[in-house]
């Protein structure tokens, strides 16, 4: 699912935050290219 | 808004269809209105994405497909808690629609 991509995380301050997601999605090999932990809009 | 404007200067380096994003927001609404600007583009018109359909493919961290993938000790210890948190049916359903629209938003852009 994620071969060939490059991911963007979104965390959330009161949900999951940013870095627990990279740490998730690098233990499956996957490409960040970038994260931030906030509200989007 | 600078989200906005990283996300089309990321778009525009490494090609929209390269690229994914995954959320970690429990509020349902959030994630509906962040992943509809990044597939059709700004609905607010205020941000650099207004009128920018990039087509992003977004997931959620809680959404059964990531979780799969994840190695179970992992998950547990990092997730559980939140899982229990969130809707995370009413997620998948609203997700998965958006992901469905941004299929057709892709297979435009193709034709074009």
């Amino acid at each position: 699912m994620f071969e060939n991509k490059k991911i963007i995380v979104f965390g959330e301050r009161d949900g999951v935050p940013g870095p627990v997601i990279v740490e998730l999605l690098q233990s499956i090999g996957a490409d960040i290219v970038y994260s931030v932990t906030e509200c989007f809009v | 808004m600078d989200n906005q404007k990283t996300i089309k200067r990321l778009a525009d380096d490494h090609g929209s269809e390269n690229l994914m994003v995954v959320l970690g927001a429990t509020d349902v609404e959030g994630v509906e209105i962040t992943s509809e600007t990044l597939t059709m583009g700004d609905p607010s018109f205020s941000g650099p994405l207004t009128g920018v359909q990039l087509g992003l493919q977004v997931y959620h961290i809680l959404e059964p497909v990531i979780k799969a993938m994840i190695p179970e000790d992992l998950y547990r210890e990092k997730l559980e808690m939140q899982e229990m948190l969130i809707d995370t049916e009413a997620l998948q359903k609203s997700l998965k629609k958006i992901r469905e629209e941004s299929k057709v938003i892709n297979l435009k852009s193709v034709k074009e």
